[in-house]
């Protein structure tokens, strides 16, 4: 009954926050539409712009999984549908790639701020974007299972598979380690987040021409393939969901999973016995003798776009800036690691800030990154599920993204 | 005629019959009781990663909830998220789905079946391509221009667009209903002094019920079970229920309420039970009473 | 009929089906023959949060929205997106026949290939369930049309069952009834005695999972069609049968399926189709690394983070193509039928 509780103790909050509330936004006039995807802490973000609403402002709200499919439509027409499109590192690209969204820098000089340097998504000088929240994956281990196996904290992959091993010689558990790595959009993250810890790039220098053929690229298949020894058979089928759960069942004793995902296996719900007070979080491992953690940064954030009248321009903008205001992050403070002023990370929120502190680089903006991505999803594939050689998966991941990206107009 | 005949059916015909009747509805209706079963469980068991005895002893939903039976997912889906709000649209979009389908398909139907011309095989033939279409392509085209006339989002237009997508499959069963109906019918009653319509009205819509029970049953399932075209076309608060459940569902930003979702599915199966059982005289006797001669 | 009759009774859903259908096909057919243009990329500086700045290439907008003013389809490129890797790939399969590999590597090499492997599943799905469906459903159907009617319409609910409840969460459900921990996957572990028996890990029984199901949800459908159809057959030609001695057996061979047989084409004909363009199953299952389907290529391509208008296209005239090809025998057939109505 707990949750419910509280959420009608900040109903009543919302209710009695919501008079005072007009009078800060100070918006006079304009019509605020956003498009976001559908998760709690947009839907609370949603919920607070919406306290801007008044008898000279509107504010709409469409949360929905299929954001990344409506964005573009929605925003090429004139006035676009919506005003708002709250974005990730990926789903900007398809915006920026055909110019829908407008530079920030003046609402921001006019109404922002209360927001931090470190918030503003640059791209060539302009702010397009204002991020609020990071996310990422990161280490998840049992210190009970480690200590009964007497092995230290482990850092990097090799550790990993080296505790592994001796997981399962002391018969602790037979599939001690989890991965997401169900092929589709999962398996390629999880490619990325590796490829990215070796500090090696994934494109040619100044061209779209794919260059993951190389060193680094093959040992991050091999320990990819490595770690599928240690995991449950059924792998092929674990997504960043399914993966949690089969962890909070006392399953697993190290994997890599989503940092947005660990306040559900804290929280006193559903775990197995011993699961949750064992738990630690820390930063992803580190790869190929390499120092920063293998994980790619995320960031949510949002954008104006660019086909709509310059009031309506400055009502989203102040709307939003209302959304994520700090009394918003206070009274959501477990439903992301927000990268808000005033924002204090809690115990779900440690890993994610660990790979920032550890050099963890962000997730590619580059405007071809989503065709490599979609190339990885397909073809690493058979390579994963161990009926091919990583010679022949990168050699398809080379052909599947240089057909796209012929497609798309990137490469001639 | 049936129970006449079944008292002459030697007894290991009758038997075979019998066991295979039993066998296919346990196959047919176990897992929609195993899920009715487990919506008042809590996921752990329901989905459990131990032994499914516990789905049946609800083990973790004692430890969570202290009784043996939740109705946590009801509660989560039903009042947490606003289920009604888009069991509401399914209703307003299924029954309009079906009205006007079938309203288009007889219509339509019924001239491709007494029409003996190269075209009426033509445009059954261009139906039949435009059916093989996946879906999913043509929704994805349909965005800009919709977002262009700003007709994106609201429920007419997913009605009509599910009646179109469905049109091709309707014509086609219409079509062969109609054909099985003999054409001296129609064609005496025109004698008799009818238009064309009202010979269709009132002489060959009486004896097709069968058809158009059968045929509203498959429109109303699409209407229903639709998940392209309602997910990508209705914005949130005009959503139906299946993309409502599958939001349920976990990502990788939150952790699913997979219980919402079986709860949900759970809650929008029992009223079709309820509708199925009221009306079953209605579709048992207007599959049979329309036995016509073909 | 004439023709101003038979416009006024179909145009209505003729125009239904241009508009929304047929428009949008062509619209597809011209976009897969083009491609994009060639993007104008200018080096810009990034700086994302806790990311610092790195020198990346961005697409100059204002360069390539001049291009596109230009020319707003793109560049032609013929039907150069069909033959390319992600489709009929003609020249990666030239080259692997005429190498000098075994047979079977040849086999694995195209198969290999993302359109040839989901090709495979499509048609293996599309000739395993279509019959087997079909013929379940006709035996559910002589079967419930014998039973008394006070239990007919609770039965024909709970046949209907598999088709009604949502795919989405209906496989999902049965996957889970099937996983190692589920009711049924644990049951038959039982059964083979085999506990390292998993039907997510083997392809084999994915397949089978997938194909069993696909029986499951698409028998009620015929189910429920031939049960309208032995309504109408003629009760005095059964009798009179039954007067010449013909047997139960007989009966069924030589009256009851021959009234059928133009409610089969069209059984046979929607569930062709609709076998052709499996998906939902693939997700439900979680299937992906054993099995892939046309469809689910095409939502691969649109559900991306860069979405590829284009190629999907391409995947969706293609399986338009072999869903008529598939379905050639039964529309001469309809033909002939329909030759023989106009006399």
């Amino acid at each position: 009954m707990k949750p419910i509780l509280m959420l009608a103790v900040s109903t009543i909050a919302l209710a009695l926050g919501a008079g005072a509330a007009y009078a800060e936004c100070g918006i006079e006039a304009g019509s605020v539409r956003i498009l976001s995807n559908d998760f709690e802490a947009l839907r609370a973000i949603n919920a607070a712009a919406q306290e801007c609403a008044s008898g000279t402002v509107t504010v709409t709200a469409n949360a929905t999984t299929e954001h990344k499919n409506l964005q573009v439509p929605a925003l090429s027409i004139n006035p676009a549908e919506y005003t708002v499109a709250v974005v990730a590192n990926n789903s900007i690209v398809p915006l920026l790639n055909d110019d829908l969204i407008r530079p920030l820098d003046d609402l921001i000089a006019q109404y922002g701020q209360a927001l931090q340097p470190s918030q503003l998504v640059k791209i060539d000088g302009n702010t397009m974007a204002i991020a609020f929240m990071g996310n990422g994956q990161h280490l998840f281990y049992r210190k009970d299972i480690l200590e009964e196996a007497g092995i230290e904290p482990p850092k990097s992959y090799d550790d990993i598979l080296a505790a592994a091993q001796i997981i399962r010689d002391k018969g602790l558990l037979e599939h001690p380690l989890g991965a997401s790595v169900k092929p589709g959009w999962d398996l390629a993250a999880e490619f990325v987040n590796d490829y990215l810890g070796t500090g090696a790039e994934f494109f040619a220098p100044g061209s779209a021409e794919l260059a993951i053929d190389n060193p680094e690229g093959r040992k991050v298949l091999e320990v990819m393939r490595a770690m599928t020894a240690f995991m449950d058979p059924d792998y092929l089928t674990y997504s960043a969901d399914e993966l949690i759960k089969e962890y909070e069942a006392g399953n697993i004793a190290i994997m890599v999973a989503w940092g947005s995902l660990a306040g559900a296996v804290l929280d006193d719900q559903g775990a197995a016995e011993g699961v949750v007070e064992n738990t630690v979080l820390t930063a992803a491992p580190t790869i190929n003798g390499g120092t920063i953690p293998a994980a790619a940064l995320w960031w949510d954030g949002f954008t104006i776009a660019k086909n709509i009248t310059d009031e309506d321009a400055a009502a989203s903008f102040q709307a939003m800036v209302h959304g994520i205001s700090p009394d918003m992050m206070n009274a959501n403070k477990e439903a992301a690691t927000w990268l808000i002023q005033g924002y204090e990370p809690g115990p779900a929120a440690i890993g994610v800030v660990d790979n920032a502190n550890g050099g963890a680089r962000p997730y590619p903006m580059q405007p071809y990154m989503g065709l490599l991505h979609t190339a990885l999803s397909t073809e690493l594939a058979e390579f994963i599920a161990g009926s091919e050689d990583a010679e022949q998966a990168l050699a398809d991941v080379k052909a599947a993204y240089d057909t796209a990206a012929k497609e798309a107009g990137f490469l001639q | 005629m049936s129970d006449a005949v079944a008292q002459k059916r030697p007894l290991a015909l009758n038997a075979i019959i019998y066991g295979f009747i039993v066998l296919w509805v346990i196959l047919a209706a176990v897992p929609f009781f195993w899920t009715v079963w487990g919506s008042f469980k809590v996921e752990a068991d329901f989905f459990s990663r131990e032994s499914w005895w516990n789905a049946i002893f609800g083990t973790s939903t004692t430890r969570q909830t202290g009784n043996a039976f939740t109705g946590a997912g009801y509660y989560g889906a039903w009042v947490l998220r606003d289920f009604w709000r888009a069991a509401g649209n399914t209703i307003i979009v299924t029954v309009c789905v079906t009205v006007i389908s079938l309203t288009l398909g007889t219509l339509g139907g019924y001239a491709l079946a007494r029409s003996g011309r190269n075209y009426a095989f033509w445009i059954l033939i261009a139906a039949l391509v435009f059916r093989a279409m996946p879906h999913i392509t043509l929704v994805s085209g349909y965005l800009l221009p919709f977002f262009q006339l700003n007709i994106w989002g609201v429920l007419p237009t997913s009605i009509i667009v599910l009646v179109a997508i469905n049109q091709p499959f309707t014509l086609w069963m219409l079509h062969s209903f109609f054909l099985s109906i003999p054409k001296d019918l129609d064609e005496s009653a025109m004698v008799d002094g009818c238009t064309r319509f009202q010979a269709f009205r009132l002489v060959i819509m009486p004896v097709m019920w069968p058809g158009v029970v059968t045929t509203g049953l498959f429109s109303f399932l699409l209407g229903y079970n639709d998940f392209a075209v309602t997910a990508m076309l209705l914005s949130a608060e005009n959503q139906t229920m299946v993309p409502k459940i599958s939001s349920f569902l976990g990502s990788i930003q939150e952790t699913g309420n997979v219980m919402y979702a079986v709860a949900a599915v759970v809650s929008a199966t029992v009223p079709l039970f309820i509708l199925v059982l009221f009306f079953q005289r209605q579709i048992v006797s207007g599959l049979t009473a329309g036995a016509v001669k073909g | 009929m004439p023709n101003k009759t038979f416009f006024a009774f179909i145009l209505p859903s003729l125009i239904a089906m241009v508009l929304f259908i047929a428009l949008p096909i062509v619209s597809v057919v011209v976009q897969s023959l083009y491609v994009a243009h060639e993007r104008v990329m200018v080096q810009v500086e990034n700086c994302q949060p806790f990311g610092g700045c790195s020198t990346e290439l961005r697409v100059d907008a204002a360069a390539t929205a001049e291009l596109q003013r230009e020319q707003p389809l793109g560049r032609f490129n013929g039907l150069g997106t069909y033959f390319n890797r992600a489709h009929l790939a003609t020249d990666e399969l030239g080259a692997i026949l005429s190498s000098d590999r075994s047979f079977d590597q040849k086999v694995a090499q195209i198969f290999n290939l993302p359109f040839y492997k989901a090709l495979i599943f499509t048609l293996v799905y599309c000739f395993v369930v279509t019959p087997l469906a079909m013929a379940l459903g006709f035996a559910i159907a002589l079967a419930v049309n014998a039973l008394p009617k006070v239990t007919k319409g609770p039965i024909i609910f709970f046949s209907l069952l598999p088709m009604i409840i949502t795919p989405l969460i209906g496989s999902l459900i049965l996957y889970w009834m099937l996983s190692p921990n589920g009711i049924l996957g644990a049951t038959i572990q039982h059964i083979f005695n085999d506990p390292t028996l998993s039907l997510r890990a083997s392809p084999v029984l994915t397949w089978t999972a997938l194909l069993v199901y696909g029986v499951w949800t698409n028998g009620p459908f015929s189910f429920v069609v031939f049960y309208a159809g032995l309504q109408t057959v003629p009760a005095d030609t059964l009798e009179s049968a039954m007067i010449d001695g013909a047997s139960r057996w007989e009966r069924i061979r030589y009256v009851i399926i021959p009234h059928l047989a133009p409610l089969a084409t069209f059984v046979a004909l929607v569930q062709l189709m609709d076998n052709f363009r499996v998906f939902e199953p693939i997700v439900g299952f979680s299937a992906e690394a054993n099995a892939t389907s046309l469809s689910y290529l095409i939502y691969n391509d649109l559900s991306g983070d860069a979405q590829q208008f284009g190629s999907a296209g391409a995947t969706s005239v293609i399986t338009i193509i072999g869903v008529v090809i598939l379905l050639m025998p039964v529309l001469i057939r309809t033909w002939r039928e329909f030759k023989l109505k106009a006399v």
